[in-house]
């Protein structure tokens, strides 16, 4: 169960668009993630990182190639309830304002995420917000009595509560202060490795990947470009495109130095 | 290097809330003042108040001396005409600021004509220079086309570009890079920072990313709650911050950390 946690084989997903035809969003794309392994997907708005990430839930239809979690096949969603086994793959999105329900207790939108763990090893929900640097008596308020970033502690808390295996973040923390980016990026990685979960983490920042993720793979209009540990990617990126990411990275030196190449 | 616009002890309420608790701080011309500080820290309320778009029933006291005049005391009239004309705003994202059903052509040239009583065709020779300055691809084209047939940074360049077409003296930037790309990002920084310095504009840049401010900023200004902690030059405030908010700030980002410290507790 360690090695082949998620196995992608020539994965291809696009989207019927009217008068444009059929778009590729994700092209032929092979990935495999091991349990406790933490990867940062990496690449620019429209690149195909997001569908990449819905697809694994099931959520997209694949055009071609497989998807498999602990040997089990990932078809898509239907009406009926998700496999027990694919409920160990958990998401947190973007938006927190829009991922949590504002008409019920962050409580109990926690609860249901304990309910619905495929272990025996159970959380609480006091337990998972004291991990989320919450107090359990937040556990009775509704969303919109949180700020950014706490709401997204919380959403944190929901997928975690579900003692996942694969932990995706779709931009879980592009919504966020700058100053508190790391802080939850980091706090995601946490309670991954801690539980022996994988991570998926994408986002549009490399800083941010940078700090927490063992491998990064760097996607552009569909196709993984650049695929390997964090610290080789960043020091000696191979792919043109990578450094120009790298680049665009402003640099905190209180020089004033642009980034970016020059145009 | 004088200054254009300068603010004393600017205070904002909004019922028993105060939002802005007596700031001050000058914006020269020819320069990039950054204004930073995390969300709820009134940044947005700040920029709000000096196009005089404060909210409905909020008290705003102090003054906002732009050009010899006090903004705040300025009848609705005098105001209407220099916002827009010569104090312009942009903001955190394009595609809420463009009006969806209407052509950018019409909107970049709107105010301008409204302003300069400018017949149609001249309005749109001046938009295409416009769009033109700002790399916006094919601006005749672009003219004819509506907001949601471009990207964000394209977009981006268009608000911009409404923004600059009256040639106002200040303009006021509120997170306009947040939305967008590093990538894009980048290109943006280098375009207002030329703007800045071709069109001798005095630009105030309100982000939460003290990196961006970095880049772009001359001055820095840093907010927390209502007040201001800690102002300065760029080098200084980045480089040996005074108060311990600002080095709070400036340690969080993932840039400051280095791989490797993942025993340190986020």
């Amino acid at each position: 169960m360690t090695d082949r946690l998620l196995e992608m084989r020539n994965v291809t997903v696009g989207y019927r668009q009217p008068g444009l035809g059929f778009v590729t969003a994700v092209d032929d794309v092979s990935l495999e993630l091991a349990g406790g392994e933490v990867l940062g997907l990496v690449g620019e708005s429209g690149c195909g990182k997001s569908t990449l990430a819905r697809s694994i839930c099931g959520l997209e239809p694949l055009r071609t190639g497989t998807i498999t979690f602990k040997g089990i096949p990932v078809n898509r969603l239907s009406l009926r309830r998700r496999p027990k086994p694919l409920v160990a793959i958990q998401m947190v999105f973007q938006n927190p304002y829009a991922s949590l329900n504002p008409r019920r207790t962050v409580g109990s939108q926690i609860l249901d995420g304990v309910r619905a763990s495929v272990r025996p090893v159970r959380w609480t929900v006091a337990e998972l917000l004291s991990e989320v640097e919450l107090d359990a008596a937040d556990a009775l308020k509704y969303p919109h009595e949180f700020s950014g970033g706490q709401r997204q502690r919380i959403a944190i808390a929901r997928a975690v509560a579900a003692s996942p295996d694969l932990l995706i973040g779709d931009e879980a923390i592009a919504s966020l202060d700058a100053s508190l980016q790391a802080k939850i990026a980091r706090l995601m990685r946490r309670l991954a490795v801690e539980s022996g979960a994988a991570l998926l983490f994408i986002s549009h920042d490399l800083a941010v990947v940078r700090v927490i993720a063992d491998d990064v793979a760097v996607m552009r209009k569909g196709v993984i470009v650049e695929h390997g540990p964090v610290s080789q990617v960043w020091d000696s990126p191979t792919h043109d495109y990578t450094k120009r990411l790298l680049a665009a990275i402003p640099v905190v030196d209180g020089l004033g130095t642009m980034p970016g190449t020059a145009a | 290097m004088s200054a254009i616009l300068s603010i004393r002890d600017v205070q904002l309420s909004i019922g028993d809330a105060h939002i802005l608790k007596g700031l001050s701080f000058d914006v020269p011309s020819g320069q990039v003042t950054g204004l930073a500080g995390e969300s709820g820290s009134g940044k947005t309320m700040m920029g709000l108040a000096i196009c005089g778009l404060q909210p409905a029933g909020s008290s705003l006291t102090g003054s906002i001396e732009y050009d010899g005049k006090n903004l705040l005391g300025l009848p609705p009239r005098e105001m209407n005409s220099l916002r827009g004309s010569e104090i312009a705003m942009i903001f955190q994202d394009p595609s809420a600021s463009l009006h969806p059903m209407l052509t950018v052509g019409r909107q970049i040239t709107d105010h301008l004509r409204h302003h300069t009583g400018i017949g149609k065709a001249e309005a749109a020779r001046q938009a295409i220079a416009t769009l033109g300055e700002l790399q916006v691809p094919n601006p005749e084209s672009a003219l004819r086309k509506y907001p949601h047939e471009f990207s964000g940074g394209q977009l981006q360049r268009i608000a911009i570009a409404g923004a600059i077409i009256c040639k106002p003296r200040i303009l006021i930037a509120d997170e306009p890079t947040t939305a967008l790309d590093v990538t894009v990002q980048a290109e943006l920084l280098r375009l207002l920072k030329h703007l800045c310095v071709e069109l001798d504009l005095a630009i105030l840049f309100v982000t939460h990313d003290l990196g961006v401010m970095s880049a772009l900023a001359d001055r820095i200004v840093v907010m927390r709650t209502g007040e201001i902690v800690e102002q300065g030059s760029r080098f200084d405030v980045i480089t040996a911050p005074q108060h311990p908010y600002t080095r709070s700030l400036i340690d969080s980002l993932p840039h400051a950390l280095s791989w490797g410290d993942q025993g340190v507790q986020p």
